[in-house]
């Protein structure tokens, strides 16, 4: 569970949002999310309703996560190496 | 697709592949998720081959459609065919129930209709003066959206059957059992999206394994993935948030306020695994009349027994492998469907046929 | 009957053809001309046709059918000579709309040179049919038949455009579930798109991803010659819209029907030079080489993920469904 995909917000009416989900509008209902929201912000979508407000930001902050975590892996690995091996 | 929040690029898959095989374990490890989206993702992506040989990663009982007992299909069906316009989630419509699917009862004339939405099926009620029940099926995902239209002034004509479960107890009830060599639970995603990620404390923490609550594209799982071999690796248990630009520590506050103003806590049956205490939710009084069921007479099929040689209650509590049945690919296929595991199009054998399951590539 | 014929089928399809004995002739059967040469092959298809619904966005039943068959003809490598068309129409069938139809399947015919050289009306009582369905049957002819399974490991795989569109497209039109897309069907007859490359003798096999879409056409290629198409998946082209839909609803475009498309297997060396050629007509302007033929698991096909991983593309099973997980 469960499939949520993310749109952007077109234009708000009431407790209603009209989204893009690249090219297919649609509209999605407000009354599950808890972050106010304005067009132009995303949202993730499931069954119809909203359950996440998301941001560009977001998106550049998880690939930031992903290349730390890889980072930081590596980097022990590469002194946990140097430790081991015979100077 | 939206653009910017698909994360599959194979640079960073490549990073992230490199960081898993670093922290890969000595000794077997098993990795349960507990979300048929979860496994879609894994399957689709060709994510196992980025597993090391020790680590195994599972589908528990995660496919809401799969867990749906027989009952509540059977129950479904005769109300269609008793007179209500029952409205559906597309991926129920080809379950079996006792004795036949939603699919099957509509190809006889009942009125039987897919629905994107519990909104839609409102609209339906709303637009025509048919008796219009709702098939609320789902885990804590959907069930915020069920309680939203029952709040929001629904027509008469409109009842819900409600089959809606929650994820944390049959993750701890897993846990239970006899020889589930559970190493480390990927959590559900858009599930801790609505409950946050301070819900599992309150189940799990005493168990000291590492819960990471994983997001659904590629990278989201291979570094969920990674976070959980570092935590094994390290001996640091805990829950750790690997989608936090979609899971809250609070979660979704608003649509936990719907589900407890609507629903209450309920014991109830999962197909192929029994009853979990406390891992339902069903209607509280004050919302008793939105309840199908007292609105028709029923005429039930008998109910299905166990099937001989089903190894279903093994495999959606990950303690099995779909290939460990003797049933599978045999008597039973997607076409034709024995147990839970098969019948849903995101169950493990589902899956683990079409895709050829464990073969690695 | 004769209201439909007069009305509406012989002022469409009426002395359009060659035939000795030809459709205005209203004989029991037409005639077709073998040719003077005596080479080359018959191809006969035949294909029903039953949608919903009927006037879709980019095309209609009318158009469905005739491009539906052209196109059986020409991944055949064969070139459509002639269509027979019999309608089964419920009572009450809008005349108007029916006359829509008989323009969108006469279209068709045109933009290939291909006539409707016989055919049959019913009408049924209200009730006992839904609407309308169409048979066709297609008769060309080719030089040597192209089949769907004459190729060997080492062979490149490509499509002729963008794939799901047909399919998205009409589940985006079904009312029930609200959605708004400039996403049209990819309806077209491909006759003309594939006519310069089947004359080289380039293609070793071709087929259509009609139902079942781009993966049971591959399953099927792939098992009829014991071969394994592998393909990249980011190499294959696919609109900003069903991508979209195909999140919102959960289904792969990959499963969904293709009316204006071919899959062709051409050998290594003839592969950029087969694209340059599809590309030069508009509705090649997508295509793309997306896969090779191996030895790797016969009878299988393997899609190779964006991020790096591997899995099988399977054969879809029933209808695809919208899924909420």
């Amino acid at each position: 569970m469960c499939l949520a995909a993310p749109a952007r917000i077109l234009s708000i009416d009431d407790n209603i949002a009209t989204v893009d989900y690249g090219g297919v509008e649609t509209k999605a209902r407000l009354d599950t999310l808890t972050e106010d929201v304005a067009p132009g912000d995303y949202l993730l979508i499931h069954t119809g309703f909203a359950i996440r407000r998301l941001s560009a930001e977001d998106a550049e902050e998880t690939l930031k996560l992903f290349d730390e975590l890889a980072a930081a892996v590596a980097a022990e690995e590469a002194s946990r190496e140097a430790e081991e091996s015979p100077s | 697709m939206t653009p910017g929040f698909h994360f599959a690029d194979p640079k960073r898959g490549k990073a992230l592949a490199d960081a898993i095989r670093i922290l890969a374990p000595v000794e077997p490890f098993k990795i349960v998720h507990v979300c048929g989206t979860h496994e879609v993702a894994i399957t689709r992506n060709g994510l196992r081959r980025f597993l090391p040989e020790t680590v195994d990663l599972l589908e528990g009982p995660g496919c809401p459609v799969c867990v749906t007992p027989a009952r509540d299909i059977d129950t479904a069906i005769a109300m269609a065919k008793a007179g209500a316009t029952l409205c559906t989630f597309g991926d129920m419509i080809r379950v079996p129930g006792s004795e036949q699917s939603l699919d099957s009862a509509r190809s006889e004339g009942a009125d039987i209709r897919t629905v994107l939405s519990a909104a839609d099926a409102v609209e339906i009620a709303r637009n025509e003066s048919i008796e219009v029940v709702f098939f609320a099926v789902g885990f804590e995902t959907t069930a915020p959206m069920t309680a939203a239209v029952l709040l929001d002034d629904p027509p008469p004509n409109f009842s819900v059957l409600v089959s809606h479960k929650v994820i944390p107890p049959a993750m701890a009830a897993l846990l239970d059992l006899p020889d589930n060599r559970i190493g480390a639970y990927l959590a559900p995603g858009h599930v801790s999206t609505i409950i946050g990620v301070e819900a599992y404390a309150d189940w799990l923490t005493e168990r000291k394994l590492p819960i990471v609550i994983g997001g659904f594209e590629p990278l989201d799982l291979l570094y969920a993935v990674a976070l959980i071999l570092r935590q094994h690796r390290d001996g640091t248990p805990k829950v750790e948030n690997a989608y936090p630009r979609a899971v809250a520590n609070e979660g979704n506050p608003a649509a936990q306020h719907l589900i407890a103003e609507v629903f209450e806590i309920a014991d109830v049956g999962w197909r192929g695994v029994g009853t979990i205490p406390s891992s339902g939710l069903q209607l509280r009084d004050a919302y008793a009349h939105f309840h199908a069921g007292p609105r028709f007479t029923l005429d039930l099929p008998e109910e299905a027994g166990e099937i001989p040689g089903c190894r279903c209650p093994d495999v959606l509590t990950a303690r099995a492998v779909p290939s460990d049945c003797p049933l599978f690919g045999t008597r039973c296929t997607p076409l034709s469907p024995v147990g839970p595991c098969m019948v849903g199009t995101e169950g493990a054998c589902s899956i683990w046929f079409r895709y050829g399951g464990r073969e690695s590539l | 009957m004769e209201q439909l014929l007069e009305r509406l089928i012989l002022p469409r399809f009426a002395g359009k053809d060659a035939a000795r004995i030809d459709l205005a002739a209203l004989d029991d059967g037409a005639t077709i001309p073998i040719p003077a040469d005596k080479e080359g092959e018959l191809v006969l298809t035949t294909d029903s046709h039953i949608v919903k619904p009927v006037f879709f966005p980019g095309g209609d039943i009318g158009r469905l059918a005739a491009a539906g068959t052209i196109n059986d003809l020409a991944v055949m490598g064969a070139r459509p000579i002639a269509l027979t068309l019999a309608a089964i129409i419920e009572e009450g069938f809008s005349f108007s709309d029916l006359g829509r139809i008989l323009d969108s399947f006469a279209e068709v015919l045109e933009e290939v040179g291909a006539t409707v050289l016989c055919g049959d009306t019913k009408v049924m009582p209200g009730g006992d049919i839904d609407g309308i369905a169409l048979n066709t049957a297609g008769v060309g002819i080719a030089r040597r038949a192209v089949s769907d399974a004459e190729f060997a490991p080492g062979d490149r795989v490509l499509v002729t455009g963008t794939i799901g569109d047909h399919g998205m497209a009409l589940l985006a039109a079904r009312e029930e579930f609200n959605l708004e897309t400039e996403l049209q069907s990819d309806v077209a007859a491909i006759w003309p798109m594939l006519e310069p490359i089947v004359e080289s003798g380039a293609i070793r096999a071709m087929k259509d991803p009609t139902r079942g879409g781009l993966a049971a056409a591959l399953n099927e290629m792939a098992r009829k010659s014991s071969t394994c198409l592998e393909l990249e998946e980011w190499t294959i082209p696919i609109r900003e819209p069903v991508h979209g839909l195909s999140e919102l609803l959960g289904i792969s475009p990959l499963e969904v029907a293709n009316e204006g498309k071919a899959v062709l297997v051409v050998s290594a060396g003839e592969a950029e030079h087969v694209l340059d050629v599809l590309k030069r007509h508009p509705l090649g302007a997508e295509a793309a080489l997306v896969g090779t033929v191996t030895d790797e698991h016969p009878g299988r096909v393997i899609l190779a993920t964006q991020v790096g991983g591997r899995r099988f593309l399977d054969m879809p099973l029933g209808d695809p469904v919208p899924r909420i997980c």
